[in-house]
């Protein structure tokens, strides 16, 4: 054995990722769209929007998260890579956390990184922008690692797109308050809520893994 | 205590000959209170008659979180020891404690328009933290709904179960922290410092009666299932001839 799984695991998922078209580009797509769609809905009035912009990117951005979580593990039960990942040595919670990981790298960095134009378009002061991009990034690695564990454990089950909603939604009930609360003041340096914010992502990469391995052993057999 | 139960057979003898006898308590139990509610106690000196509401909201809302805690309790089990009663109970579980969290969240909410004014206030930490135990139940039964054979349900409703236990606190305590920040004063607390014994003696005993009444369910729901098995059992037995 030349690469150890977890890592081959890893480039894998990045490598899917891309090899499908505009496959990581879709979620950028959809958050954009979904973004875009709520000035039409509350009307353009600047300071409602600036009330309500950060907030509308953490609802868009969980449910961005969201789109392409189906396939995360669905793949590698089908193609009997999950039966291989269990032959070997390396922990499967390494494993999922790695591909998980890579997913997120591939989809949902993306939309962290598109948070400065769509928060400027939603009069979000341009001062507040780029700290507010790096908390939707730790933010939506907290959404997708919880995303990560409905993925697997409605690994066999078709069309389970929205059962991983109903899953993983009220798991992303803490980073989605921290988070809208440490975009609050964020001119006046690192609220707490930052930390706070931190600390829920912290704790989903400490416990979705385990719970990860667990669904797919299940899924396996 | 666990091992007892363990077997099927005992626990289809012990259910029951307990099952009438908690109805009937339950029954008793719940009638005590709810005439209390509706005929004995004093209006409210603030809220009025409307307080009454009291006695089936607060059942209601100590078992949508026992429920779920006694969910997570068998689900461990199961998950252990693979005792298939306790996965018959988890299954047998969700459902009730839905239920109880649907009439906490419907009796909150008819409680809180003459109090409040409003049908739903989300800078209230508890009204918002059942609606996400809601919807925690709701993913759990959909989870085990999805799945194909009753092993694989099992197994992912127990981690699943799991999962959303350790969660729960966080959840608490973030919404905690959200509401805080958008206190209002004004909103009539329900749990002042003092409560008449009038009030509580009754209340305490309708919580314990709808207790024995979720235990009842859970009992009569678990009997079916192990029957249902049992039958499902039958007709294979038959067709291998």
């Amino acid at each position: 054995m030349t690469a150890s799984p977890i890592l081959s695991a890893f480039r894998q998922a990045l490598g899917e990722a891309w090899a499908g078209g505009a496959g990581a580009l879709l979620p950028v797509g959809f958050f954009a769209g979904a973004a875009m769609l709520v000035p039409f809905g509350i009307g353009h009035e600047d300071a409602q929007l600036r009330a309500i912009g950060p907030g509308i990117l953490w609802v868009a951005l969980a449910l961005s998260s969201l789109v392409t979580m189906e396939r995360l593990f669905q793949a590698d039960l089908e193609d009997g890579a999950l039966d291989l990942w269990l032959q070997t040595d390396a922990p499967l919670s390494a494993i999922a956390a790695g591909k998980t990981l890579a997913h997120w790298l591939a989809a949902g960095l993306p939309l962290a990184l598109i948070t400065p134009v769509l928060g400027l378009m939603l009069q979000v002061p341009p001062e507040d922008v780029l700290p507010a991009s790096a908390a939707y990034a730790l933010g939506g690695l907290a959404f997708f690692f919880w995303g990560g564990v409905g993925a697997a454990l409605t690994a066999t089950v078709r069309r389970g797109g929205l059962l991983i909603a109903l899953i993983a939604l009220p798991l992303y009930v803490p980073t989605a308050i921290f988070g809208a609360l440490a975009l609050q003041s964020t001119a006046s340096g690192l609220p707490p809520e930052a930390l706070y914010l931190a600390a829920s992502t912290l704790f989903a990469l400490a416990v979705a893994p385990f719970a990860m391995a667990a669904a797919l052993r299940l899924a396996a057999d | 205590m666990i091992q007892v139960f363990a077997n099927p057979h005992r626990f289809m003898a012990f259910s029951k000959a307990v099952q009438p006898w908690l109805y009937a308590l339950a029954t008793v139990m719940i009638a005590y209170s709810l005439w209390q509610a509706f005929y004995v106690v004093a209006p409210e000196q603030v809220q009025g008659d409307s307080a009454r509401i009291l006695f089936i909201h607060v059942p209601a809302a100590w078992l949508s979180m026992s429920t779920y805690v006694g969910l997570f309790v068998c689900s461990f089990i199961w998950f252990i020891w693979r005792h298939e009663l306790a996965d018959t109970a988890a299954k047998s579980l969700a459902p009730i404690g839905a239920a109880y969290t649907a009439i906490c969240l419907a009796t909150g909410s008819i409680w809180g328009k003459p109090t409040w004014g409003t049908w739903w206030q989300w800078d209230d930490t508890r009204m918002v933290s059942v609606l996400v135990l809601f919807f925690l139940y709701l993913g759990y039964m959909a989870l085990r709904a999805a799945m194909d054979t009753r092993q694989k349900a099992a197994r992912a409703g127990a981690i699943l179960a799991m999962v959303g236990l350790v969660n729960v606190p966080i959840i608490k305590f973030s919404v905690d922290i959200w509401a805080s920040l958008h206190q209002s004063a004004s909103v009539i607390r329900m749990d002042g410092p003092s409560m008449d014994a009038s009030y509580l003696v009754p209340l305490l005993i309708g919580a314990l009666g709808h207790t024995l009444l979720m235990v009842a369910l859970a009992l009569t729901a678990m009997r079916t299932d192990v029957m249902t098995r049992r039958a499902n059992a039958l007709v294979l037995r038959q067709a291998v001839g």
